[in-house]
């Protein structure tokens, strides 16, 4: 399943944001990436498609582009979430960088996947107020896993070429799974 | 992710000069009443305690409703002090959970059914002995309920066997079935079970300025398209006609005259901390089931000891609801749910009974029987390949049939004031005193052997019902203040007027004397327009 920037503009759609046929780049946004002396984080976008990697299934092909249209879409003219993004990437990274001796980036899949892991992602309540480990829930764990399967393609994965959350017309309820 | 509503605090909420008509609620029963005499030339204010939402901000919403940080409250912000209540009866009354405080009222967050009432819901006690006869007749409602189709806009279909006569074909055509309905339809048919099309307040098509369905599949509780009718709509139909709204202004009380027997001001705060009185030749209460009967409650005085237009007693009583019965079961082959936000077959054939109990129930084939994929992935606590897995394992297969059941008026269930608590304008909280009683129990267990029966034919295997004794409500309270000839048993009388005031009349289903087991909205609008005819005679 290879995901477009298309899918990555009705995610955005989901959340509110019409790119307008505008290309924005990572540049354009995230202008200052380390906050709070915790960590440096060289590139927010290339962090994010990293733990995309781990949090999206293997069959799900052209992460880059779309990790890095949406998550670009999503916080421009939005600085809140812009600043709790970086936030929640920053302890990522320093808890990347503490227990595994790397950048989240440069750690193998099985790494990035542990790291998640020890965090408790997994039990973690997804709380945009919340601790640390519970906005890396929010901000970038399932923040990746809204804009997948409120996209087509995402959808589609579990068999789904509507999903809610996506305005996908009216034909695909009337349809029958082997239509 | 930031939601807010638009901010209106430079707004002016002094009153306005003793206008015509004030009106109390901006929920559809408001809303068109005001629009409906607005439009007749006269001078409208409507006071609503909520705030007016931004258009802009629905696809936010909608990812509220999706996302599990937040839950339904927090879609349309309701809750907190603004929003206390008590519910002390034999069962828990989620109230936040079934009302919304804003320009379009519960119409923000309702799924848009908007079926006719049948001839016997006005006529129980004649035909069947049991609950109460309404002053008026389905013929004399008919003209409004083919004017309220109109003005939400319905998209219907004129395929349903036991629905009422009607005059005209709906405004728009029928959402045509979803590929659930088929596989429910092969069974309904040889159990001699018809399904038929829902009549509802969503746009098939461009209608009245608003887009087609584009199918977000989050109607309940925010539709991002504008496609699913809100109150909104005539709210700002309304101010097209001069009327005017003034949002985030509770209504405190309501001021008598010396007589008693004509209402002289309605007094409202506002968010500067300042409270103000409306002074209006006629009043419109359209505030729901809960908050009308709770403000005349609050409006007690020397006159009126026990509460405004409470001589019969009925204020706050006989609260009805429409208990909901449903069946769940798993197919072996897929159900493809969630492609829709809305149920697109009902059955009507076990509305009109012979026998008193078990009593009318509305069968509706439900599209949304499991949750979706992207609630599954952000509540799992998976990721990758496990993930998937999971999605597989929660969804795909699931079946659903539900039921509104008829619920009979009965005295002990009511609205009342709790006194031990106050809300952030210290006034006593309503509390909700609900319970189910032997006949809609009945009427569960009746509509539940059918579920049964329906999924047996189709192979399914049933994984759950709703326990009769314990069932949830659908969300449509009624019956608070309720319509009647006869002023020791009721609040209003034909026309929705008071009998104690002459110039107070309430638009809500406060006033529905029994609750039949169709949606209330499409009546409530009804007797809306209906109300506004009235009060626009007395003017």
């Amino acid at each position: 399943m290879e995901l477009s920037r298309r899918d990555a503009i009705a995610a955005l759609a989901a959340v509110g944001i019409g790119t307008g046929g505008v290309a924005l780049y990572r540049s354009d946004v995230f202008d200052d990436g380390s906050t709070d002396g915790e960590a440096t984080l060289d590139d927010p976008v290339d962090t994010m498609i990293a733990l995309a990697t781990v949090v999206y299934p293997s069959e799900v092909s052209g992460i880059d582009e779309f990790v890095e249209t949406y998550v670009v879409g999503r916080v421009e003219d939005d600085e809140t979430h812009e600043r709790r993004t970086v936030q929640a990437l920053t302890h990522l990274e320093g808890y990347a960088s503490d227990e595994f001796g790397d950048s989240f980036v440069d750690l193998s899949p099985d790494e990035r996947d542990a790291v998640l892991r020890d965090l408790g992602i997994q039990s973690a309540r997804p709380n945009p107020d919340g601790s640390d480990v519970e906005r890396i829930r929010y901000y970038l764990v399932n923040e990746l896993l809204y804009a997948l399967f409120t996209s087509p393609t995402g959808g589609e994965l579990v068999g789904h070429e509507n999903p809610p959350g996506h305005g996908g017309g009216l034909d695909s309820y009337q349809r029958g799974p082997d239509a | 992710m930031s939601v807010s509503t638009t901010v209106t605090d430079e707004a002016d909420r002094s009153p306005s000069e003793r206008v015509d008509v004030c009106v109390v609620g901006a929920g559809p029963a408001g809303a068109l009443a005001a629009y409906s005499l607005a439009e007749r030339g006269h001078d409208v204010v409507i006071l609503e305690a909520g705030p007016r939402f931004s258009f802009e901000d629905r696809l936010r919403r909608m990812e509220r409703f999706l996302r599990p940080a937040y839950d339904w409250l927090d879609v349309w912000e309701m809750g907190g002090d603004r929003d206390a209540y008590a519910s002390t009866g034999e069962l828990h009354y989620p109230l936040n959970t079934t009302r919304i405080k804003g320009i379009g009222g519960t119409t923000l967050h309702w799924l848009g059914l908007v079926p006719r009432y049948h001839e016997k819901d006005f006529e129980m006690e004649s035909r069947y002995g049991i609950g109460e006869d309404w002053p008026i007749s389905y013929d004399d409602l008919r003209p409004y309920y083919a004017e309220v189709e109109r003005e939400m806009g319905v998209a219907g279909a004129e395929d349903n066997p036991f629905e009422p006569p009607r005059e005209s074909p709906f405004p728009m055509d029928a959402f045509p079935p979803s590929y659930a309905d088929s596989l429910f339809g092969e069974a309904c048919e040889a159990l001699d079970i018809a399904m038929h099309s829902t009549p509802q307040a969503r746009n098939s098509e461009t209608y009245d300025g608003r887009s087609q369905c584009v199918g977000y599949g989050t109607c309940a509780p925010a539709c991002p398209s504008g496609a699913k009718y809100t109150a909104e709509v005539h709210v700002a139909k309304a101010e097209a006609e001069g009327a005017r709204v003034i949002d985030r202004a509770p209504v405190q009380r309501l001021a008598h005259d010396d007589s008693g027997g004509r209402l002289e001001a309605v007094e409202y705060a506002t968010p500067d901390g300042e409270t103000h009185r409306q002074e209006a030749r006629q009043v419109v209460l359209a505030c729901g089931a809960i908050e009308t009967p709770r403000l005349l409650l609050l409006s007690e005085s020397d006159r009126y000891p026990d509460g405004l237009a409470n001589s019969s007693g009925a204020v706050g009583r006989y609260l009805m609801e429409h208990p909901f019965a449903g069946t769940d079961g798993l197919l072996l082959d897929e159900t493809r749910q969630n492609h829709v936000g809305f149920i697109t077959s009902e059955c009507h054939q076990f509305y009109d009974h012979e026998e008193s109990t078990p009593g009318s129930l509305k069968l509706e084939f439900i599209n949304n029987a499991e949750p979706s994929p992207v609630e599954i992935a952000l509540g799992d606590g998976s990721w990758g390949d496990d993930l998937v897995g999971a999605i597989r394992r929660e969804s795909g297969n699931s079946l659903r049939i539900g039921a509104l059941v008829e619920q009979l008026p009965r005295e002990e269930n009511r609205v009342q004031l709790d006194t031990s608590r106050t809300d952030d304008h210290g006034n006593p909280v309503p509390d909700v005193v609900w319970s189910v009683g032997d006949h809609a129990i009945e009427t569960m267990r009746y509509a539940q052997r059918i579920q049964r029966r329906i999924l047996d034919e189709m192979g399914a295997r049933i994984t759950g019902q709703t326990d009769p004794h314990t069932p949830g409500a659908a969300r449509h309270p009624m019956g608070t203040t309720r319509m009647g000839s006869d002023p020791e048993t009721s609040v209003v009388d034909a026309r929705l007027r008071t009998h104690d005031l002459e110039n107070l009349t309430i638009a809500s289903s406060s006033v529905f004397p029994t609750g039949g087991a169709m949606n209330p909205t499409l009546t409530i609008g009804a007797l809306s327009l209906l109300a506004a005819e009235y009060v626009d005679e007395d003017l």
